[in-house]
């Protein structure tokens, strides 16, 4: 009799896992768990954590926090920091100081592991939300993160 | 509504006024078959993009809404994509008979749907052996399945030919079996007069308990013989990447996509003549507007074609050895006693009829 | 299902075929060269390489900060339970204190790791025996914990949460409730796991007696995880050597003794429940305290060598570091877990059919950057 008990069996647990699906199935309407990605680039928003890319914010003044110590570019794995500095007078002290000329962000080739921003002791570079990050062009993925005629905020030391 | 339905005679007529018999019956044909080509051809880009839908929806996601008003054109866009793909194939193939494959698929599918009755009188062929012609129109498929698999030379494509072949052969039997399971009843393997026995109550009911074992072997046997999952051997993704069509491309690949899905409607719509008394509403409410007949048909078959689609969508699929087992054990013999039953049921006068 | 050998005059041939490197079923770019005789297997032959990046070598040129973030890449659905094992290592070697707080942080996410690669498995699974609909239950529940990541750690996949010495940041005020969220919301969804694939009776008959692998092959072929404890070999690291807070927190060890597919496949499915029942007990205790300890900016390891095991969702997980004194390592070698599991493959596959080779692939859960590196 194990013969039919097996079909009595078979056909049920076929009928239980059609269940689940059939369950889903009607409940699809408000169910569907996928975003309409291009369409809801207004509302999205990504948790403010999320590791988009390295940027340096700048206040209204054109003035950062680097002081060029070169503390990310030496914990960065890949490379993907480059400081090209200079030395100059400080106008406040009157003291030679490190300043730098470009903060070069290669992020073609940053693995966003956020070890520069652990690293920075003056949290002159923070991580920006953003998540398109593609490009036609890679030289585009080459940045400098400060801005043209910026300077370093004044009584930043590292 | 006084109008024919009966399609050919109605062309035929027409034909006859302006032109001499002989190549008016010839164009008539050839019309017709213009006319159930394009109807099916769109029909067939339909269930595909009803099958997204559905599997969509199993899924918990959208499926496709982008072409179109709900996404609705968006298999004819794919269409219009795979006609303008290159043909590609592999260089050792046996190119003759790798591209006459898909029109052999293609062609025995849609050669099938010439028979079935939409609605009174809408039939284009009304052959006195229909059940029979249908069963053997669809074994024909196969060998088109079997020439690609095999003159493509790939062996992935080999491979997946040859549990076609093994499939197709086996479960034949189930599906000819549990159809003649209710030719017992009916008497006749003329659609139009199976579906005139059902005037009196639909197969299902008339033939109770055998009848409805008879309709869950053919469902398996069906969606076995369409090689869809759970016994997509053919194609199996995961074992074979795309098992026979592997080195098909564009058009002809779609002709072996819409064959599948043609072949699935086929199924169902014997499904329909068969056991759901086809065009007939139930309880005959429609039956003084027989045109609507032809939505009852779709309906149904939709319906059944909607089950083939929650059993992909849910099961995995069977390994080819116990795919074997399960026809040879267990099918075939339940469908041989189900026969005997249902002549028995037949003499002693135990169907129910109303 | 025993398949009997059918003895005949009938000649047959065997040919060789190449599954993979693009093949849907080995997940990754790991290539398979069969021997077959019609569908049945005469010898499995793993090719590796495809993915090959050299990481150990390239440990030896970075800093054990920067370690930390190649170890995401390696096995990448248990990202942060790799980051762990590097860390535990170097904290160990430079005999750090480590607060409770990460302790217990580290262990949560840990197993909230783990979770999400037995669901991603499950789905997959799921798919290679042919149930497509599996892959997006799996996908679902998978995403909560990815969110739940992408909260705390700022990534989904990658995180590079842990430093040695602690982790990079605090927990995001939200973790706590979004951890009991989900696993209130996954405790609903486990059963239907459960009446949607495992009770199913071709997946039954697709998995039961499939692929077995005897409590001393599990043992010899070095397999662990999931897989050596479904031949009923007891390897759980984090029972036999507990590390983080695994010794304050009570679970079983998911043990089956048939070796089969389906044995297989019911440890994962038992992992997750005991992985939700190791976040219960320590989800409302979260000690208070630092979330890191200070380590110089430079770290130099201590002359010798150094080895940390772990539990990830595949396996055994080693980290064996030989210090020179400097600020690098001389010489890093990981034992990933997938590589013993992937040796097995010939054994268990052998005599088995083309649909057998891949479902018992499904359960060995192979990540192929994960074996090769």
């Amino acid at each position: 009799m194990s013969y039919f008990s097996d079909i009595y069996n078979g056909i049920k647990t076929l009928l239980t896992g059609m269940s689940v699906t059939g369950k889903y199935f009607l409940t699809s309407r408000k169910g569907a768990i996928t975003q309409q990605y291009p369409d809801n680039r207004d509302t999205l928003k990504m948790f403010e954590r999320f590791r988009g890319e390295v940027v340096m914010p700048h206040d209204e003044n054109n003035e950062h926090q680097c002081t060029g110590c070169q503390k990310c570019e030496l914990a960065c794995p890949n490379g993907s920091i480059e400081i090209i500095w200079d030395r100059g007078i400080d106008e406040a002290t009157g003291k030679k100081k490190k300043f730098i000329d470009k903060h070069v962000y290669h992020l073609g080739l940053c693995t966003m592991c956020g070890l520069c921003i652990e690293a920075c002791p003056t949290d002159a570079i923070v991580w920006a939300q953003n998540y398109e990050n593609s490009t036609y062009d890679r030289t585009q993925l080459t940045k400098v993160l400060n801005r043209p005629g910026s300077k370093v905020k004044a009584g930043v030391e590292d | 509504m006084n109008i024919s339905l009966s399609i050919t005679e109605t062309i035929q007529d027409w034909l006859i006024t302006m032109m001499p018999e002989g190549v008016a019956s010839i164009l008539a044909m050839t019309l017709v078959a213009l006319i159930y080509l394009a109807i099916f051809a769109v029909a067939g880009l339909y269930l595909v993009l009803l099958e997204r839908k559905v599997a969509a929806w199993f899924q918990l996601r959208i499926g496709p809404n982008r072409v179109g008003y709900w996404g609705l054109f968006q298999t004819m866009a794919d269409a219009l994509k795979l006609v303008s793909k290159e043909l590609t194939g592999t260089v050792k193939a046996d190119k003759f008979l790798y591209n006459l494959a898909p029109y052999f698929v293609i062609i025995s599918s849609l050669m099938a749907l010439a028979v079935f009755p939409f609605t009174q009188e809408f039939q284009a062929f009304d052959i006195n052996i229909g059940i029979f012609f249908l069963i053997a129109i669809s074994s024909i498929g196969v060998i088109g399945i079997l020439l690609g698999g095999w003159s493509s030379n790939n062996k992935f494509a080999l491979i997946g030919a040859m549990r076609s072949g093994v499939q197709t052969i086996s479960y034949e039997l189930s599906v000819g079996l549990s159809l003649l399971t209710m030719i017992v009843i009916t008497g006749t393997l003329q659609l139009s007069e199976i579906v005139e026995v059902q005037k009196h109550g639909w197969l299902i009911l008339q033939g109770h308990v055998p009848a409805i074992i008879a309709f869950m072997v053919y469902m398996i046997a069906g969606t076995a013989e369409t090689n869809r999952a759970p016994f997509d051997m053919v194609e199996a993704e995961s074992e074979l990447g795309a098992g026979f069509h592997t080195e098909y491309s564009g058009m002809k690949f779609a002709y072996f996509f819409l064959a599948e899905f043609i072949n699935m409607f086929i199924i169902a719509a014997i499904a329909t003549t068969v056991f759901f008394g086809a065009w007939l509403s139930p309880f005959g409410i429609t039956e003084s507007l027989p045109w609507l007949g032809i939505f009852w048909f779709l309906g149904k078959t939709l319906l059944l074609v909607f089950l083939m689609m929650w059993f992909r969508w849910t099961f995995p699929r069977l390994r080819v050895d116990q795919l074997l087992t399960l026809e040879w054990k267990y099918l075939l013999p339940i469908n041989l006693v189900n026969i005997v039953i249902m002549a028995i049921i037949v003499w002693l006068n135990l169907t129910i009829k109303f | 299902m025993e398949t009997t050998a059918v003895k005949s005059n009938f000649k047959s041939e065997e040919y060789f075929i190449n599954m993979g490197p693009q093949h849907p079923a080995t997940h990754g770019v790991l290539r398979l060269l069969l021997t077959i005789d019609g569908e049945i297997i005469k010898k499995v032959e793993p090719d590796l390489g495809y993915i090959h990046r050299s990481i150990e070598k390239m440990c030896e040129r970075d800093s054990y900060q920067q370690i930390v973030h190649l170890t995401d890449r390696m096995d990448y659905l248990s990202s942060h339970i790799n980051n762990e094992a590097v860390c535990l290592t170097v904290e160990n070697a430079l005999q750090l204190e480590i607060p409770d707080r990460v302790q217990v942080i580290r262990t949560i996410l840990s197993e909230l790791t783990r979770i999400a690669s037995h669901c991603l498995w499950w789905g997959v699974m799921g798919m290679d025996v042919g149930a497509l609909t599996t892959y997006f239950y799996g996908f679902r529940d998978r995403e909560m914990i990815n969110d739940i990541f992408e909260e705390t750690c700022g990534a989904r996949l990658t995180m590079n949460y842990n430093i040695p010495g602690g982790l990079m940041f605090d927990i995001h005020p939200n973790f706590v409730k979004r951890t009991k969220e989900f696993i209130t919301h996954f405790k609903t969804k486990l059963p239907e796991y459960d009446t949607l694939l495992t009770g199913n009776i071709i997946f039954q008959k697709r998995t039961k007696g499939v692929g077995i692998l005897s409590k001393e092959d599990a043992i010899s072929f070095g397999a662990s995880g999931p897989v050596g404890r479904a031949s009923g070999y007891s390897c759980d690291v984090r029972k036999h050597h507990p590390y983080s807070a695994y010794d304050r927190v009570t679970f079983n060890e998911a043990l089956k003794t048939e070796g089969d597919t389906f044995a297989r496949y019911q440890v994962r499915i038992q992992e997750m429940w005991e992985s939700m029942a190791i976040i219960e007990q320590l989800i409302d205790n979260i000690p208070e305290g630092e979330h890191k300890v200070a380590t110089n900016a430079v770290i130099k390891l201590p002359k010798g060598e150094f080895y940390q095991k772990v539990e990830t969702a595949r396996g055994e997980l080693g980290v064996y570091i030989i210090s020179t004194g400097t600020k690098n390592p001389y010489r890093v070698k990981f034992r990933s877990p997938g590589f013993s599991n992937l040796s097995l493959l010939n054994h268990i596959a052998v005599g088995g059919k083309i649909g057998d080779l891949v479902a018992s692939m499904a359960t060995l859960d192979l990540v192929i950057p994960d074996i090769d590196r």
